[in-house]
């Protein structure tokens, strides 16, 4: 059934036990994301040295899909390069498009890229109304590394 | 009582499945469906009597302004307007309130005088009024909510001053159900000479309205939520303040006469009704006016409430479920909001929709009542004329599969 697909065990448990989840102390670069649709807000901290995201923290609220993205994004990004969180964002993203099936990014032995439980959110695909929650996080993400590029 | 079952077949949308399931349509606080008998009415107007209203001399425009202005007389019935002049047509609830707002708020209003709402406002009665207050330097107040989720008047007895001009509240709240005294703010109100907006979006569609007790001098609600189109709303408000109230929009049909450096504006209703109005939709709206008054509003107040309370029966047995409302059924309408601990009001949607029942999930444009209950999304339920306790039934189950799903019935 559609809904199985949808709330796999893996995703609620990173909603029931977000990982990557307080504030960080010391961040360099920060945004804010919310879906004004259903009120979700996630806010995503960095600590960028060199080129590289060496710590991260997700906070905020909202719904099962977006908390389980961001939780998962936190240890998905964890000191990758800023270049390599760029490629996962797009293979992200592209996962959740709604005609992503069979996306080549979806390859998990592409070193440097893989998606890991982050695959679990394929299911949202089949909910179109879901997709923007679980792309919320990502799309902060990128914001927060766009400012932080910009400014430096 | 209703027949629902007669009514039920005027609706053709309830016959649809959704996810191979009996549609529960709990959302009808959002915007109601509409009967055969609306979509015949504006069926009929474009096929057989269309033309634009009030200009052409010609048979086709003369129905089509008939139509319109027989429209404009239905909704004055319906409220027991003194005149069908005091019916002016607006785009949606939102525009009566943004044309009282503009017309009358923008021209009375000046520094050290108070706007009074209530926290329980929808953002239509809220963001015209941060507006307004910008732009005159008026202060905004509030009335507060007692915990049993009832306007707290007592409490707001001292806010009532001679600094207050306008008190704007809603006849219903769309979140909580919660229906506050009218008279008794507008006796308050027109103590201290405010004038009082009653936003009647959720009250009209779902209780008898008499505008000669209610105590409101103005009215705005929408027509998609009382089984008409979307389009077409309607501020009433007392002639005699129609008539010193200032136009918000200029154009063609609001006119006298026009000059190059100044122009006389039409008589009310007219004055407000800048270009072609939505008169198909007002149509409509008359349409959906003559249905509700066939099924008479008192019985359709009285099915919402039996509703409510067999809905606020059931989900008392559901574990983890908190309401925001009142708990009864007494001055609450058929709109019924909650929390469910562990799983977000967007997944419960998500998967009551899989079971065919829709609800709303989300801040419900309330954002500043969901901050005061210290929720950012909640989960609401809303009934109508075509709903029946078996859609109740569906809700119930349905949250049952939510909290399987979620793992909250033990292991
Ligand atoms: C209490 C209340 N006021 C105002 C509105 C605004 O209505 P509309 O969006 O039709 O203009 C709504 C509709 O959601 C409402 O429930």
């Amino acid at each position: 059934m559609a809904l199985e697909d949808l709330y796999r065990e893996v995703i609620l448990d990173h909603y029931r036990n977000p990982r990557n989840r307080a504030a960080l102390g010391q961040a360099n670069a920060v945004a804010d994301g919310h879906n004004p649709l259903c009120g979700d807000e996630v806010r995503v901290e960095l600590l960028i040295e060199g080129d590289e995201v060496a710590a991260i923290g997700v906070t905020g609220h909202g719904c099962s899909i977006s908390q389980a993205s961001g939780s998962m994004m936190g240890d998905a990004v964890k000191g990758r390069s800023i270049e390599t969180i760029r490629i996962l964002t797009g293979r992200f993203k592209g996962m959740m498009s709604i005609d992503g099936a069979g996306d080549p990014g979806l390859d998990p032995n592409r070193p440097g890229a893989v998606l890991g439980d982050l695959e679990s959110l394929q299911g949202v695909r089949k909910f179109p109304v879901r997709i923007k929650c679980a792309n919320l996080p990502w799309t902060t993400l990128e914001e927060a590394i766009n400012n932080f590029v910009a400014s430096h | 009582m209703i027949d629902t079952d007669a009514v039920r077949g005027d609706f053709p949308i309830l016959e649809r499945r959704i996810n191979g399931r009996r549609l529960a349509f709990l959302d009808s606080a959002a915007s109601s469906q509409k009967p055969v008998q609306v979509l015949d009415a504006m069926a009929d107007i474009y096929r057989n009597s269309y033309a634009n209203v009030h200009r052409g001399a010609y048979t086709l425009s003369h129905e089509a302004t008939e139509a319109y202005e027989e429209a404009r007389h239905k909704v004055a019935v319906f409220l027991n307007a003194t005149s069908d002049e005091e019916i002016v047509f607006t785009r949606s609830a939102t525009a009566a309130m943004n044309l009282f707002a503009y017309g009358w708020g923008l021209n009375n209003l000046k520094s050290g005088d108070r706007i009074l709402t209530s926290v329980m406002e929808h953002h239509a009665n809220i963001v015209p009024w941060h507006i307004i207050a910008r732009h005159t330097g008026a202060e905004l107040r509030y009335m507060e909510l007692t915990d049993g989720f009832r306007l707290d008047l007592e409490g707001a007895q001292d806010r009532f001053d001679e600094r207050v001009k306008v008190v704007a509240v809603s006849g219903m709240s769309n979140v909580l159900g919660t229906m506050p005294p009218v008279g008794e703010i507008a006796r308050l109100a027109h103590e201290v000479g405010a004038v009082l907006l009653v936003d009647g979006a959720q009250l009209v569609p779902h209780a008898p309205v008499d505008v000669q007790t209610l105590g409101a001098d103005f009215l705005g609600f929408s027509g998609h939520k009382m089984l008409g189109p979307t389009g077409i709303g309607v501020l009433w408000g007392r002639r005699a303040l129609l008539e010193s109230m200032e136009p918000a929009e200029g154009g063609g049909e609001m006119i006298r006469d026009v000059r190059l450096y100044e122009s006389d504006w039409a008589e009310v209703p007219h004055k407000f009704e800048a270009g072609t109005p939505p008169f198909v939709e007002a149509i409509g709206l008359g349409a959906a006016v003559d249905y509700l008054s066939a099924i008479g509003m008192d019985n359709v107040l009285q099915h919402d409430r039996e509703l409510t309370g067999y809905a606020l029966e059931r989900l008392a047995g559901v574990p983890g479920l908190s309401i925001q409302g009142p708990a009864d059924t007494v001055d609450r309408g058929g709109a019924i909001s909650f929390d469910l601990t562990g799983i977000h009001a967007h997944d419960v949607a998500t998967i009551l929709d899989q079971e065919g029942v829709a609800v709303r999930a989300g801040h419900h444009c309330a954002k500043p009542l969901l901050r005061s209950l210290g929720l950012t999304a909640s989960t609401r339920a809303s009934f109508y004329v075509y709903n029946v306790p078996e859609d109740v039934d569906a809700l119930v189950d349905a949250l049952g599969v939510a909290r399987r799903i979620f793992g909250l019935d033990g292991p």
